[in-house]
């Protein structure tokens, strides 16, 4: 194979010959390939479980199937439209407010003047990014304990009595959900658009500047143009990830007080399947693959809505 | 990169000089003052929670109980890090996250890089199968269940594998990974080597990881925070209390208030206890962040310049 090392890579019959391709590269390849057909493939395997039910005295293979029974007691059954509800309210709540912060924030950060302090911000900005989730709800927990917290104390001394407990509340649930992910995560998201401001040219500035824009109208007409392909993309992901809520913060939020808000479909998919017992495989993975299957004609819709309008898509 | 502009110079040739504030005109400066003070609210807004742990974490627990703390330290004490320093939980989950955090964190980056290496040299063969056998599992996963019983049947549940092996390699790592090595090791170096009768293996070791440290890094602290901060894994695979790491021991004691609170009867020691308990808990969120925090300005030297020059280059 390594006969021949041809300058252009190429062979005569034009297909791609090898300057080398020895065994050797698979074996680099060995550990990932290996790793991705184990914990990623035969998992996908695994889904058939959604059609069927699963016994696991008779394993995956023994089991009987069921067609589409678990989705239609998924449909039917009493918290059917709740989960939904949460997941979706959380979802577009979310996106409507934490899409256009960071884009905001990067429109302004990036406009302004004064190079230390724009480093300091930026800095502390992206700080809470990295401090993990359990510490993020802890600190918030922490923060709204009526009598301990910043907010408990704040609350009473403006109005003499003690908060009341803002975790027991569901309809305060959402909003806690959100703000918390704005807090840790508007500097990070942000990072992505500043790179992309970083790039708009000098000139188009200067040139504006000539013509007497003021530093607004260069904002509107110059800086946020230049972000519009990178914005668009980061919104298709977002819409495409709309019914993913994710399990980890909601599940640390929950507790019984706040579940009307707090149950969505991912917390409920890892109560029916590993908590209630000797847990529902099949019905879990039912609702796991409906979520999954939605997600991904999401995603195919929202893309071919910006192809559509001209704008860039994902393919 | 746009930072000619952002940072005047004096120089010439970047074509922006220091322009003095006073000499704006007054829509820009009503603009910049009002900036400033969105700028400004959000910098507290970002800051104020954790220099309130901070500060909390330094007070005694009379002061943090009866929420006396609002910025500064109130009655500065050690009592909350004693308290932390004392809890075996807390130490053995400690030493067990540097465990899975050290583990997991060589196993990604040299599954990624191995397999970004393999998939940048346009020689090999199959290519595009494997790209496409990877990136497929970005859209599709089987899902929470599945995935459990993978793990109950290949044995891992209880094991510290379960904590260091899953997301072993992460496929858009991978893909940064790949599209760096091939835009930055040049073809012709790759041509020579190859002509003197270099190996894979042997380029792979002399050329590519020596010239690829800055992908290396960012794979490295990126997965190294992830490992830290983890707890969705054992949550799930462990139930073995010996092998939890920090962050579930975290959730115990901040969300779930189970703190050593001993079923003493003597109301003072209650009372004290619980004094302790609330000090405990910021001090434990300082002594869990901390060493993220160290990490961090490594992050920002390598990553977020990685990030301006990856967007330019698209």
């Amino acid at each position: 194979m390594r006969s021949q090392p041809l300058p252009s890579g190429r062979a005569k019959n034009g297909s791609k010959k090898s300057i080398r391709s020895g065994w050797q590269l698979y074996l680099f390849l060995l550990p990932a390939v290996v790793y991705i057909v184990i914990f990623a493939y035969v998992p996908m395997a695994g889904v058939q479980i959604a059609f069927k039910e699963y016994d696991f005295t008779k394993g995956i293979w023994g089991s009987e199937w069921v067609g589409l029974d678990n989705f239609s007691r998924f449909f039917e059954s009493y918290q059917f439209w709740t989960i939904i509800r949460n997941t979706l309210l959380l979802s577009l709540y979310s996106l409507v407010i934490s899409f256009p912060l960071p884009i905001l924030f990067a429109l302004v950060l990036n406009s302004f003047i004064g190079q230390k302090f724009k480093k300091i911000v930026q800095s502390v900005s992206y700080m809470p990014h990295f401090i993990s989730t359990v510490v993020i709800v802890g600190m918030l927990v922490q923060i709204f304990n009526p009598r301990t917290g910043a907010f408990g104390s704040l609350y009473t001394f403006f109005t003499g009595n003690v908060m009341p407990d803002a975790f027991a509340n569901p309809d305060l649930f959402p909003h806690l959900y959100v703000w918390s992910g704005i807090w840790q995560g508007i500097g990070w998201s942000s990072i992505i658009y500043i790179a992309a401001l970083s790039s708009v040219d000098e000139h188009l500035h200067e040139a504006a500047q000539i013509d007497g824009a003021s530093r607004l109208q260069r904002v509107r007409h110059i800086d946020f143009p230049s972000i519009l392909p990178t914005a668009t993309i980061m919104l298709i992901l977002a819409v495409g990830n709309l019914m993913d809520i994710g399990f980890e913060k909601v599940f640390l939020m929950q507790n019984d007080l706040n579940l009307s808000s707090s149950e969505v479909i991912s917390t409920y998919v890892y109560k029916v399947g590993l908590t209630i017992g000797a847990g529902d495989f099949s019905f879990a993975t039912a609702i796991g693959l409906f979520n999954s299957v939605i997600n991904f004609v999401l995603l195919i819709i929202v893309n071919f809505a910006a192809k559509r309008m001209g704008n860039a898509s994902l393919w | 990169m746009g930072t000619a502009r952002a940072k005047p110079t004096s120089k010439a040739e970047s074509g922006a000089k220091k322009v003095r504030f006073s000499t704006h005109p007054t829509s820009d400066k009503i603009y910049y003052v009002f900036s400033g003070i969105i700028l400004t609210s959000i910098l507290i807004a970002v800051a104020y929670p954790l220099i309130y742990v901070l500060s909390a974490s330094f007070s005694s627990g009379t002061a943090v109980s009866s929420g006396q703390v609002l910025l500064w330290p109130v009655d500065i004490s050690l009592e909350g890090y004693q308290a932390v320093f004392k809890n075996k939980d807390i130490l053995r989950s400690y030493g067990n996250t540097f465990l899975y955090t050290i583990l997991g964190t060589f196993i990604n980056v040299t599954v990624v890089m191995t397999c970004a290496y393999a998939l940048s040299r346009p020689g090999l063969r199959g290519r595009n199968f494997f790209m496409i056998l990877f990136t497929f599992t970005m859209f599709f996963s089987g899902g929470l269940i599945p995935f459990y019983m993978l793990m109950r049947n290949l044995h891992l549940i209880d094991t510290m594998w379960a904590m260091v092996l899953p997301g072993a390699l992460s496929v858009y790592n991978m893909i940064i990974a790949r599209t760096f090595i091939q835009s930055s090791i040049p073809g012709e170096l790759v041509e020579a080597t190859s002509m003197d009768g270099c190996s894979d293996i042997r380029f792979f070791f002399s050329f590519v990881l020596p010239l690829s440290k800055a992908v290396i890094a960012v794979i490295t602290l990126f997965s190294a925070v992830g490992h830290w901060n983890a707890y969705f894994n054992a949550l799930m695979y462990l139930n073995d209390r010996s092998l939890y790491p920090l962050q579930v021991i975290l959730r115990e004691i901040l969300i779930m208030n189970q703190v050593d609170v001993s079923m003493i009867m003597d109301p003072e020691l209650q009372q004290a206890n619980v004094q302790a308990a609330a000090v405990l808990k910021y001090a434990l969120i300082v002594v869990a962040t901390l060493p993220i925090l160290c990490v961090y300005p490594f992050i920002q030297k390598y990553f977020v310049k990685g990030v301006m020059i990856g967007s330019l280059k698209g």
